[in-house]
């Protein structure tokens, strides 16, 4: 126990800096960008005195550093600025949107995460077998077709043709919990099953190369079933591999909210990102870019911390 | 061939087995009509070169083979009950159950992500239907019976943080757990060092006789089967060759074949007066006679050495505290002459072989080759150093590229230096491949079209290619079958003679060292403990170390059975010290002339 703890801490310092770095990277990106944001803001039309009055109200007319030392402190305390276009705290626009995000990325995982493990394993079992060649081939074919291609193609089939699912939105707070959900099944599916793609060839390819190590010859001389020599003697050493891609997957999906929000007409962080860009919304932007950042280093952090969990020989 | 008759009924009978692997080509059977019986009590070594198909047997007895793949014919009886027509159920209470089975490679055979009291408990729950807790309290029981120290504090370690042997006495641990009827060994101190070699056969014999339990030892080394086994089942390409009692069938071999597997052991004490290397017997395998090898020349005191190392130090800093690998290491090597740096893994003879090469950076000490102090050399200097001195490695699969025929491996370092164009190098690549013993027409060929052997003699062409004055030769026969061992030994003690080559042949294989070196010196926790001429070293030893490393050499006589003393249990020290630790200088004294043994401390 005291390695996992010395080992959390070592991480959460890490953690600290990497994001002492994003945030130095996000101000300077927004500060570098072509043209003076409050002009760019304000249109082609805009007065000076317009242009003056948004500068000062941005805080763009101070020196740089004591910019950086207001927006640094600003983020220490929670406030990452006001949205010029919503009239809200960007904080709050942003954990507005939030909750359809975070579902859509959960089950989106759950989804991808269901589908790799078993027909992964079951691929590396079988191998060379019909099975496993279909696999291989569908797995190809699944990880070169676009979640959003897939998703409309969803759209047309269980929601225009059938009318299972709604085609797009997700519905206000004051529509019920599961009804908002009801919302994300088709979304979910598309990109679960194009996720899971990748994840299965990998969990196949790390099953392949430990069940042909030593210690799964040992576990068999030992009298262990094969269920027992698969799931427990194999699949443990499989998982930094597998570990690895799920994190992978969990970061780009986040990223890729941006399309698939759109797609879908999901009212979440992807979205909020693509009207705050096309609006010019720096403070938004702004916001945005960090909190999608501070959680790749979360998930990041999250996957260092598993591997330790599952393999004692990870150095700290 | 058939098996030796027996009255009482054996604990495994195999009958006429006949295992075939699929290959492209249909069925091709790897082992055939293999007959073998083992009593209780009894232990049956099966012996054979690489590919004779011992393992195959093993792993067929178990039915461990993958099914669609491998067949397997014939009948095993295990209690009189036949294992090839028993369910798959019923082959799992077996394996671990009633027979339980040992392996090779101690590092990767446990599980690394599981506790090692996990691993043995495991068979526990499995056969004995016990629950996890109890199993725990046995698993103690049964680590403290393979004399793990502390076992139970132990108990919830991870593989990784065990040596080599523990974790061996771990996997015995775990095999005995079910309190097997037989137990199969498939080379189970191949990779052990030969002191913890000697532990651990004890372990087994003394396991052994109190269960009264049945052992099929399958193994490469004469000198074990010597030490153990009652009977002996020679192999050779799949086939039984010879099978009867050991001291039979070393006294009066009858089949060519172990006639010449005996007479090309190395054995230690075969020197006979001489003072010089000796080359390895010549044997004829028509006849399986041998005729003992000449003596090579000496090399005098007097001649200016090519090498000279004083006080080498290499350390390695660890987060927990520094690695001494190489602690004061002072020595010298004459052109012509071999000097043998013996002792066990950890030792730091590999480290020593790598710092001279500059393939690893010395932290002190200095490095003089011909003349030329190459300890602090630069990248420009290392270049020309690479012309005087070169390296062969210990494993000939893995140190040859497999993308890249032998003649463009071997011209490399000539082209790289620039020594010739291409055309010349091709002429001196045909010169060097005929001078290690391979033809002319094989450069265009890749690494995976030779054998073992062949590749260890296309790592020596390279290694000669730009004419080298000196050689680090680190195990570089050791991992070769035995026949193979002695005549790429052959091989480089002729190669000596024609060049005048100085060889810093690093082994851990106290018999071939007898016959290759000029000089010894025994390394012992990153230092030399001991010094001297071969002949002093191994005919009087002195530091408690040398004594013990010689006598821990398995012989193979079966008369001599039983002679090696009783080993000392316990784990070679670690050469990981606190950051702070002061270096004590050690002393030397001088036995006999040219013959150092440190002073105790």
């Amino acid at each position: 126990m005291a390695r996992i703890a010395q080992a959390l801490l070592k991480r959460l310092g890490g953690m600290a800096i990497v994001l002492a770095l994003v945030v130095t990277v996000v101000f300077i990106i927004v500060r570098v960008t072509p043209g003076d944001p409050a002009a760019v803001m304000l249109g082609s039309d805009a007065t000076p005195a317009d242009i003056a009055q948004l500068r000062e109200k941005m805080g763009l007319d101070a020196p740089l550093l004591l910019q950086y030392g207001q927006f640094v402190l600003g983020i220490l305390q929670g406030d990452l600025g006001q949205s010029i276009f919503l009239n809200q705290p960007v904080t709050t626009a942003l954990a507005a949107r939030a909750e359809p995000t975070f579902f859509l990325t959960l089950f989106s995982i759950l989804i991808a995460v269901g589908i790799a493990l078993p027909v992964g394993i079951l691929s590396a079992v079988k191998r060379g077998t019909i099975f496993d060649q279909i696999v291989v081939t569908l797995t190809m074919v699944a990880a070169s077709v676009p979640s959003f291609w897939l998703g409309l193609i969803l759209i047309q089939v269980f929601a225009v043709g059938q009318g299972w699912f709604p085609a797009s939105g997700y519905g206000g707070p004051e529509t019920p919990f599961f009804e908002r959900l009801h919302h994300l099944v088709l979304p979910a599916v598309a990109l679960g099953v194009v996720n899971s793609a990748l994840i299965t060839r990998f969990t196949r390819a790390a099953m392949l190369d430990v069940l042909g190590d030593d210690y799964v010859r040992t576990a068999r001389a030992k009298g262990a079933g094969e269920g027992r020599v698969i799931l427990k003697h194999a699949l443990k050493n499989a998982m930094i591999p597998i570990i690895t891609v799920i994190g992978l997957s969990v970061a780009m999906l986040v990223a890729g909210a941006v399309v698939t929000e759109t797609v879908f007409g999901l009212p979440g962080v992807g979205n909020l990102v693509v009207s705050a860009v096309l609006r010019r919304d720096y403070p938004v932007i702004q916001g945005a870019l960090l909190v999608v950042a501070a959680i790749y280093v979360l998930i990041n952090f999250i996957v260092d911390m598993l591997y330790i969990l599952v393999d004692p020989r990870v150095r700290l | 061939m058939t098996d030796i008759t027996t009255t009482k009924r054996p604990v495994l009978a195999v009958e006429n087995l006949t295992t075939s692997f699929k290959t492209e080509g249909g069925w091709k059977a790897v082992i055939r009509n293999i007959s073998l019986h083992v009593d209780a009590g009894e232990t049956v070594a099966i012996v054979g070169e690489s590919g004779s198909g011992k393992s195959v047997t093993a792993l067929s007895t178990m039915r461990l083979l993958p099914a669609g793949r491998a067949r397997t014919e014939g009948r095993i009886l295990l209690d009189g009950k036949d294992l090839l027509a028993a369910s798959e159920a019923e082959m799992r209470k077996v394996r671990g159950g009633s027979i339980g089975m040992i392996f090779q490679e101690p590092m990767t055979s446990l599980n690394p992500v599981f506790t090692i009291g996990n691993q043995i408990a495991e068979a526990l729950v499995l056969h004995r239907g016990l629950s996890w807790s109890e199993a725990e309290t046995e698993t103690v029981r049964l680590m403290e019976r393979v004399r793990i120290p502390a076992a139970k504090a132990r108990l919830h370690e991870y593989p990784h943080k065990f040596s080599g042997g523990m974790r061996q006495r771990v996997m015995i641990a775990m095999a005995l757990a079910c309190r097997p009827k037989l137990l199969i060994a498939d080379e189970p101190t191949t990779a052990l060092d030969v002191t913890i070699q000697a532990e651990i056969l004890h372990l087994l014999r003394e396991l052994q006789r109190e269960e009264n339990m049945g052992v099929l030892f399958i193994t490469h080394d004469m000198g074990v089967v010597a030490e153990i086994a009652d009977r002996t089942v020679v192999m050779f390409r799949g086939d039984m060759i010879e099978t009867g009692k050991t001291d039979e069938i070393f006294a009066t071999p009858k089949a060519i074949y172990t006639k010449s597997l005996l007479a090309s052991i190395p054995r230690l004490g075969t020197m006979g007066a001489a003072a010089a290397p000796k080359r390895f017997p010549e044997v004829d395998a028509s006849t399986g006679i041998a005729v003992d090898g000449r003596e090579m020349n000496p090399v005098a005191l007097s001649v200016e050495p090519i090498l000279k190392v004083d006080n080498l130090a290499v350390r390695f800093d660890l987060p927990n505290g520094r690695v001494h690998a190489v602690e004061d290491v002072s020595f010298d090597l004459r052109p012509g002459e071999t000097l043998s740096l013996v002792g066990e893994s950890g030792c730091g003879k590999s480290t020593t072989g790598r710092a001279i090469i500059r393939l690893l950076n010395p932290s002190a000490g200095s490095i003089v080759i011909g003349g030329q102090d190459v300890t602090k050399a630069g990248t420009r200097e290392l270049r020309t150093m690479r012309r005087t001195s070169q390296m062969i490695f210990q494993d000939p699969f893995a140190s040859l590229n497999p993308r890249i025929t032998v003649g463009s491996a071997i011209a490399e370092p000539i082209l790289a230096h620039g020594l010739m164009g291409r055309k010349d190098a091709k002429a001196r690549v045909s010169e060097l491949l005929e001078q290690v013993g391979l033809s002319a027409a094989m450069a265009d060929r890749h690494p995976h079209e030779f054998s073992g052997g062949q590749r260890q003699r296309i790592s020596i062409a390279r290694a000669l290619a730009l004419d080298p004055k000196f050689i680090v030769a680190d195990e570089a026969v050791s991992a070769l079958d035995v026949s193979v061992k002695a005549q790429v030994s052959n091989l480089l003690l002729d190669l000596q003679e024609k060049r005048g080559l100085a060889y810093l042949f690093i082994s851990h294989d106290m018999a071939v060292v007898e016959r290759m070196s000029h000089r010894v010196a025994v390394m012992f926790l990153g230092e030399i403990v001991e010094i001297g001429p071969r002949v002093a070293i191994f005919d009087n030893p002195q530091h408690a170390y040398t004594q013990r490393l010689i006598s821990a050499v398995p012989i193979p006589d079966p008369s001599r059975r039983g002679q090696t003393p009783a080993p000392l249990s316990e784990e070679i020290k670690s050469p990981v010290r606190p950051f702070d630790y002061v270096v004590p200088k050690r002393t030397y004294r001088e036995v006999s002339p040219g013959h150092f043994v440190q002073d105790a401390h």
